[in-house]
């Protein structure tokens, strides 16, 4: 296990760096000088600015020579300056990191526990009309676009209806603490997470829906029919855990347009998120900014990944055992 | 033999719309009795296995019995609520199926998939259940029962999965055992032991065993009592050995005739007669798994030192279990598949050393013939196009390539306008037929055959044998039979070669093979044929 | 063929799909003929709500341009970049899975690796670091939404192309004689056209979502009106005009949703085997 965890490791910082070096030459291919491609947008940095930068990156040195430069930096936790905030480009992410953290967490569990749930649900009642409801659900929500069905919620829940806040993070000014505060950023939580979740649930009931009958219809639920079984337990301990299999894969791969969607959600929740900071950077052309997010949000999908792998092994012995 | 424990009367299952048939079992009636083995004969889509799965109240979605009953301990089954065929099922009626491999949850150990036999009709506490699944898996003759229980299904052979589920179905000592093709899907020394074992246990705890098959030499092996099905139809009912020697329906002594015969009367001699293939030190090794981020390797000789010659108008048998890499050697043969070392002479020319343009012209020379009917043509493909592709690849004109199409479709008894068909509008046997058509187009010296029979029905397989033997005759082709059938390797080899984990273990003249086997495996193998003890003591 | 149909035609969804894209392409197709005024181009008073005039049943923005006229513009656009980021996916993903499953070993390694990379990576947000470094254009659009879409294809391609490629039609061909250009084009991919054609409708379904997402963060084509700039636009305006938000997401909602539908009945059709179990 340990093992197995160290190589996940070992692949995941190779890919980490291969988006640096993918980064580092994006912005060489941006149009313009990378000096002021990485001040920002073109005459908004001062002279000397500039100039410190290319000392820094020595970008008048041969291209691999600056690449070393670059990584190495990075490798301090140096992702560049942001001329435009007048912070480092680490500290803005990491003062927003939290944030983020908790809204995609939130949104991923929803979205899973709903979905499955709903396609189960579902799969147990084919062709009945709650099998018709849940699957048009499905489908309306598979293809209602993120920032609408943000914006929707917004218009319907906080503006007309006044149930949920609709924007930030806590209330602005009320300087809870303690429980009263986590309840306060609960209900801003709410409309945010279900909505990024809104999509990925609509994915994982369709998957968990469809794996179902598949499976059912696979031998060994004959024999388990066959040895006098009640069909809730079929259900649940043949069919559901063998079902589950090939939606715990693809929610691993869907992490990764999970951290993507919080750039929309956040920018219309106006959550103080690394996506928020994402779509700020853009309108300013701050790209140092865009890089180290685009950066740390592939470490996010990492992660997931790596969490969903651990937890496949847990679910399947043929990988654990075999 | 007493009482029947189980009759149905006229039963009649009903096909969705738009089958090939209204009825999947149209008017059956029969007995079971205590303590006796009844089979159920009959080919593919006879309707064999409906009858058992509507005992079971396990009828596929959209098939539901029409009429007639199904009468057990007095009680008409076809008349059970739900909750009434759950306590029946596994505790009174149990059931065995064809597909050890799928038939267990792969996520759940043993023990556990044993123990809820007992848990879903409420015995016993959960200590109890683990000992009497391990006293369980020791009746059935698992070695290690300890360890098999805590095993999950992919740790154990096929023929190990079948006895767990044996284990399983004998656990509340049911009334009546249904065996849906139990050995099918084995080898034939498995087969064998399982054929075995269920027999004892038969006899020991006195059960009714309902046991349904294809194959008339297990029903030699196994069965009391025979009912022959086709159509969904009784045709002829019996004991074993009144259907078996004397069968009265004309589709019963079509049935039997069709099984290949072991006993072989070849006394051909290839000596002196022109080799044209010699294979000598043959090796091939895989490795799986390992790589930068992989896991564990691991390591198969699929081939070790393989050596044998092939002379011309002779039919070589290469026959063994699965995993004994003789497939492996026809692919070697044909560089579908690399070999690591040792030669393949084929007119003078080292097969195993050719690469790019002189392999593709060698490869002219030997050609092969597929297992399955179904993924050996291009769906996409009208056959015409199939049979003259290779001709043209190697530059014969498109027209002339085609008309050598045709003659070649009326030389496997086909209709010459099949070239504008497509493959799915064929039978499983037809198909077979189209593609020796197209084995043959390129004119080859040598054919290899891998499995070519396997997948077809009894009936249909001799009529593709007797196909090959002509043709063979015909166009003074060389033979490379791969079987696992040792029935079908008698009827059409000259010599066989026996071969167990890569390597050959015995080879000689199939006569000698077969009455005199000098290796034990070979024996082994040669006593697992079903039905063969029959067989002797019939010609005496 | 005419069996396609028929099984097509019998899936209700499909059906409506097809009706509702038929209607967005016509509208399309014919924006300049029915709207020929420049939909960027004032022409009432700002924030007209809907039906308050019958010459804008849909209203006006915060600049006074017509939404209606805007919304069959935004249609163009959508369906563009989502046919043509589509295609381009395909002739980078095809190759590439076609020539890792038939090749295997090192190749199928390195190709792998490739794509696998670009699978991980969060795909919008790489969509916003290209676009936004090499400036918002129709094409920098469409190659983002392309660069982020392929790696579905090539796994798909390679997965099909490596099951049919031990299939025994193909090792016939092999021992034919038949060249492995020949045996890739003739034999291996017309087999793995139908799995494409569905995956290619649900892949413009997702570009046409990706574009207004851009379009959306201000990172549009700023010559070209779409759904997601409108959005875009309105969100601030949200508690004062619902309708400038609320219309351009329908028409996202309702193109994708048809051609799910879409994709989805054709796979019913393609697949019959997969079809049956219970839809």
């Amino acid at each position: 296990m340990l093992r197995f965890i160290l190589m996940r490791l070992g692949k995941a910082v190779i890919i980490l760096i291969a988006i640096l070096i993918l980064n580092f030459f994006l912005i060489h291919a941006a149009p313009g000088d990378p000096a002021a491609v990485m001040a920002g947008e073109a005459g908004a940095a001062d002279e000397k600015f500039i100039a410190d930068l290319r000392a820094r990156f020595g970008l008048d040195k041969p291209l691999l020579t600056q690449l070393g430069i670059y990584l190495g930096g990075v490798l301090q936790f140096d992702l560049g300056f942001s001329y435009r905030q007048q912070m480092p480009v680490a500290d803005l992410i990491f003062s927003r990191l939290p944030a983020t953290l908790l809204l995609t967490m939130t949104a991923f569990v929803i979205s899973l526990l709903l979905g499955t749930l709903a396609g189960v649900l579902a799969s147990a009642r084919v062709g009945k009309w709650s099998d018709t409801l849940i699957s048009t659900l499905a489908l309306l929500f598979y293809a209602t676009p993120l920032f609408w069905a943000a914006l929707m919620a917004v218009l319907l829940f906080s503006v007309t209806l006044n149930w949920l806040p609709g924007f930030g993070y806590e209330t602005v000014g009320a300087n809870y603490t303690g429980f009263r505060r986590v309840l306060d950023i609960g209900q801003h939580l709410i409309l945010p997470a279900t909505t990024l979740g809104l999509f990925f649930m609509a994915v994982y009931m369709r998957m968990t829906r469809a794996s179902m009958l598949e499976v059912s219809q696979l031998d060994f639920v004959k024999t388990a029919r066959a040895k006098g079984l009640r069909s809730g337990i079929i259900q649940r301990r043949h069919i559901f855990r063998n079902a589950m299999l090939p939606v715990v894969t693809l929610a691993g791969l869907q992490a990764g347009q999970l951290v993507g969607g919080a750039v929309l959600t956040e920018t219309v929740f106006a959550w103080p998120g690394i996506g928020r900071l994402m779509f700020e950077a853009l309108a300013q052309r701050d790209y140092n900014v865009l890089l180290g997010v685009f950066f740390i949000s592939s470490a996010m999908v990492l992660l997931f990944n790596l969490i969903t792998d651990i937890l496949y092994r847990f679910v399947d012995p043929r990988i654990r055992v075999g | 033999m007493s009482d029947p424990v189980l009759r149905i009367e006229n039963l009649r299952i009903a096909l969705p719309e738009g089958a090939d048939r209204d009825y999947a079992v149209d008017d059956v009636s029969f007995e079971l009795n205590a303590g006796e083995i009844l089979c159920i004969v009959g080919e593919s889509g006879s309707g064999k296995s409906m009858s058992a799965n509507a005992m079971m109240g396990l009828l596929p979605d959209l098939v539901r019995p029409v009429g007639g009953s199904i009468l057990f301990d007095g009680v008409d089954l076809l008349t059970l609520s739900e909750a009434q065929l759950l306590d029946l099922r596994g505790r009174r009626i149990a059931m065995i199926f064809q597909e050890p491999m799928s038939a267990l949850n792969p996520l759940m150990r043993v023990e556990d998939q044993i123990a809820e036999v007992f848990e879903a009709h409420n015995l016993l506490t959960a200590k109890e259940r683990s000992a009497r699944a391990i006293a369980l898996l020791t009746e059935v003759g698992i070695p290690d029962p300890e360890k098999a229980a805590r095993a999950y299904p992919f740790q154990l052979s096929g023929g190990q999965r079948q006895r767990v589920m044996i284990a399983m179905a004998l656990a509340l000592e049911p009334e009546i055992l249904i065996a849906d093709e139990p050995t099918t899907a084995l080898d034939v020394t498995t087969q064998a032991q399982i054929l075995e074992l269920i027999r004892n246990l038969q006899e020991k705890h006195g059960m009714a065993v309902m046991f349904i098959t294809h194959d008339f030499g297990v029903v030699a092996e196994i069965a009391d009592r025979v009912a022959v099905m086709q159509y969904g139809r009784i045709v002829e009912t019996g004991s074993a050995d009144a259907v078996l020697d004397d069968p009265q329906h004309d589709y019963t002594r079509k049935l039997i005739a069709a099984i290949p015969k072991l006993a072989t009367d070849r006394e051909q001699d290839a000596i002196g007669r022109q080799k044209v293939l010699e294979v000598e030190g043959l090796s091939k090794t895989y490795v799986t798994g390992g790589g930068l981020f992989g896991g564990n390797k691991r390591v198969v000789k699929a081939v070790q030192n393989v050596s044998l010659t092939l002379a011309e108008g002779e039919t070589l048998g290469i026959v063994g279990e699965s995993g004994s890499g003789k497939s492996s050697v026809g692919r070697c043969l044909v560089r579908l598949m690399a070999p690591d070392a040792g030669t393949v002479r084929l007119a003078g020319q080292d097969m195993a050393k050719l690469s790019g343009r002189a392999l593709r012209e060698a490869r002219k020379s030997i050609q092969m013939i597929f297992q399955d009917p179904y993924a050996s043509l291009n769906p996409r493909s009208k056959v015409g196009r199939i049979i003259a592709e290779g001709p043209m690849a190697h530059g014969v004109p498109k027209a002339e390539a085609y008309a050598r199409a045709v003659e070649l479709l009326e030389l496997v008894d086909l209709d010459a306008l099949s070239i504008d068909r497509y493959p799915h509008e064929f039978s499983g046997g037809q198909r077979q037929r189209i593609g020796i058509a197209r084995a043959l187009a390129l004119e080859p010296r040598v054919i290899i055959a891998d499995e070519a029979v396997s997948a077809l029905d009894v009936s249909i397989q001799a009529q593709v044998l007797d196909l090959l033997a002509e043709l063979k005759e015909k166009l003074n082709l060389a033979l490379i039979f791969i079987t696992h059938d040792l029935r079908v390797a008698a009827q059409i080899c000259d010599r066989i070669a026996v071969m167990q984990m890569g390597e050959v273990v015995e080879m000689g003249p199939a006569r000698a093979i077969f009455e005199n086997p000098q290796n034990a495996y070979t024996r082994t193998l040669i006593e697992a044929i079903p039905g063969r003890e029959k067989e002797l003591a019939a010609a005496g | 063929m005419a069996d396609f149909w028929k099984r097509f035609s019998r899936n209700r969804g499909a059906v409506i799909g097809v009706v509702i894209l038929v209607i967005v392409l016509v509208v399309a197709i014919l924006a300049p003929v029915l709207f020929p005024q420049s939909p960027w181009r004032m022409v009432q008073r700002p924030f007209l709500a809907p039906l308050d005039m019958p010459s804008h049943p849909l209203g006006t923005d915060a600049l006074g341009r017509d939404v209606l006229t805007g919304l069959a513009y935004g249609a163009q656009v959508s369906l563009l970049v989502g046919l043509v980021s589509t295609v381009a996916a395909l002739l980078i993903g095809i190759p590439i899975g076609a020539l890792a499953g038939y090749f295997g070993g090192w190749a199928d390694d390195a190709l792998m690796r490739f794509t696998e990379f670009f699978q991980t990576v969060p795909s919008f947000a790489l969509a916003i670091v290209l676009v936004a470094i090499f400036q918002p254009s129709i094409y920098s659009i469409v190659a983002a939404i392309a660069i982020v879409s392929w790696p579905p294809v090539a796994r798909l391609v390679r997965g099909e192309v490596l099951s049919l490629r031990s299939r025994e039609y193909v090792e016939a061909a092999i021992l034919s004689g038949q060249t492995s250009g020949t045996i890739i084009l003739r034999q291996v991919l017309p087999n793995t056209i139908s799995p494409i054609i569905v995956l290619a409708s649900l892949m413009v379904a997702t570009a046409i979502l990706l574009e207004s997402s851009l379009s959306f963060l201000g990172l549009g084509d700023p010559n070209l009106m779409s759904w997601g700039y409108m959005i875009g636009a309105a969100r601030t305006v949200i508690r004062q005009a619902w309708w400038l938000s609320f219309f351009p997401g329908v028409a996202i909602l309702l193109t994708v949703l048809a051609l799910n539908l879409i994709g989805e009945g054709l796979n019913d059709a393609l697949n019959p085997r997969l079809a049956r179990k219970g839809k």
